[in-house]
């Protein structure tokens, strides 16, 4: 698995976003799990809310501390993964995989021109640009 | 009394701590490891087999001579007249308001020497406060910064201790402490511990920490033994229901409402004992209670409710790893401390359901 996908956007405060047309996925980042730590707790907003881009969505509690989840993107939430609730261990262990918060249906698709490139989101944390893989 | 150095120290075992890739934070004016590999993997391994600890952030007091034992009798709320050589007793350093200054663990080194060991955040403090109580045929030697102090906490800690010492660790009782060689060098070994696990305290100098850390991570290593931070250190404690000062106890709680009347001997004199004594007989406004929190992670700090007001607040929260539950004690009203009573905590402007329970929430089985 490589920790900062390809074929993702990404946010400065270290979600990502999954696009397939209007509807659009969105999760933490491996780099946001793992400064976390032992993710132990996470709260998402219900089907139905309305979620505005940089604004809090959700929270993700570690042993250690809770931390906020920004929305990279504004939409109405069309669903949110019942199982990250259940066992929020998901988020450390697939971040991109079963680990993923909600599904957005997208209000303005120009906002994800405001998102961060792979290559971007790899220099934000430090890491060499193109430096793909595990 | 020399000033206390606004620096921030690191302890002789830094450079370890840093080849083994720990998340270093600053407590109590140390830089110390938060974690390793991961609190919870952490907390595991201590409750399942061994984790190593660098506690040297700790600080160590010594009295000597023939009138120690009576200053530290006046001066710590639990029976130190009553220590016999080679013992250890948990007790609070109380003031004349009956309030604690410390919570601290007194060992009888030998007929006349007392070994204190306090709270990091602390030492300046307690210094003073000894000094200003110090009674007859006593000396005083602070010795925190030159005393290092690795602990091996778990079922296998006695175990891979007694691969390395050439005291019979085994045979030492709970709370029992003697004089030993830990991987040859010169330690005061003690069977205390902060995890509600059997384990052992290993007190040497400065000098000698790091290879005696090396030894206990190699001769552990068949078992599993991991070093362990204070993100962990801090999980297993609040499990085990301990006390964290600063936290749930401190100048402004006292003995009784905190849960720690036991550590009180009454029938002696000691700083604060009438107004405890009084306390006790008229019976605490307040209790600290141990709550599971259905929904999400109480925090010190975080409002305790019932029906919307606000009743208390917040001392200790976590994830507990072991219970697999979200835990926390709170200052809560006495007659709210009930068991299986349903409060709320407020967590980020909505209030979770949170039930009295009893505490500790973990205690390992005894054989």
């Amino acid at each position: 698995m490589s920790t900062v996908p390809d074929d993702l956007k990404y946010s400065k405060e270290h979600e990502w976003v999954r696009a397939d047309g209007d509807l659009v996925t969105i999760g933490i980042t491996h780099f946001a799990q793992e400064q976390l730590g032992d993710v132990v707790f996470v709260e998402l907003p219900e089907k139905g809310a309305t979620v505005r881009q940089f604004s809090s969505l959700g929270v993700v509690e570690s042993v250690k501390a809770a931390s906020d989840i920004y929305a990279p993107i504004s939409g109405e939430v069309v669903e949110r993964n019942v199982k990250v609730i259940e066992k929020p261990e998901l988020v450390n262990s697939a971040p991109y995989g079963d680990g993923w918060m909600i599904r957005v249906r997208l209000a303005d698709k120009g906002e994800l021109a405001q998102l961060l490139s792979p290559d971007d989101y790899r220099s934000h944390i430090g890491e060499t640009a193109g430096a793909g893989g595990d | 009394m020399a000033a206390e150095a606004p620096t921030i120290r690191r302890t002789p075992l830094y450079d370890k701590h840093a080849e083994l890739g720990a998340k270093m934070v600053t407590f109590a004016g140390y830089e110390m490891p938060i974690q390793y590999e991961g609190i919870v993997a952490e907390h595991r391994a201590v409750r399942g087999y061994a984790g190593l600890f660098d506690l040297s952030h700790m600080g160590e007091f010594f009295l000597k001579g023939r009138g120690a034992g009576a200053t530290l009798d006046r001066l710590v709320s639990s029976d130190i007249a009553g220590l016999a050589v080679g013992q250890a007793r948990y007790g609070l350093l109380t003031n004349d308001r009956g309030t604690i200054v410390d919570d601290v663990i007194v060992y009888r080194i030998s007929e006349a020497e007392y070994m204190v060991v306090v709270n990091a955040a602390n030492i300046a403090k307690d210094r003073a406060h000894v000094l200003a109580h110090l009674g007859e045929d006593v000396a005083f030697d602070d010795r925190s910064y030159g005393t290092a102090l690795v602990a091996i906490q778990g079922p296998r800690a006695v175990e891979i201790l007694a691969s390395l010492s050439d005291a019979d660790v085994r045979a030492l009782p709970s709370f029992g402490v003697t004089q030993a060689r830990v991987a040859r060098a010169r330690a005061t070994v003690a069977r205390t511990g902060y995890t509600g696990e059997d384990g052992f305290e290993i007190f040497v100098t400065n000098a000698e920490a790091a290879k005696v850390w090396d030894a206990l991570l190699a001769a552990g290593r068949a078992p599993g033994v991991k070093p362990i931070g204070l993100g962990a250190r801090d999980t297993l404690r609040l499990e085990a229901r301990f006390s964290l000062y600063g936290n749930d106890i401190d100048e402004t709680t006292d003995p009784i409402e905190a849960g720690l009347g036991w550590t009180c001997k009454l029938d002696k004199d000691f700083s604060g004992r009438d107004v405890i004594a009084a306390k006790k007989a008229e019976g605490p406004k307040r209790r600290l209670a141990g709550l599971v929190v259905q929904g999400g992670v109480a925090r010190h700090g975080h409002e305790v409710t019932q029906s919307g007001e606000v009743v208390g607040h917040v001392t200790s929260g976590t994830y507990g790893p072991t219970v697999e539950k979200n835990i926390a004690l709170a200052y809560v009203p006495t007659p709210l401390s009930k068991l299986g009573t349903v409060l709320a905590v407020r967590i980020r402007g909505k209030d979770v359901p949170a039930t009295v329970v009893k505490t500790p929430f973990y205690s390992r089985v005894t054989r």
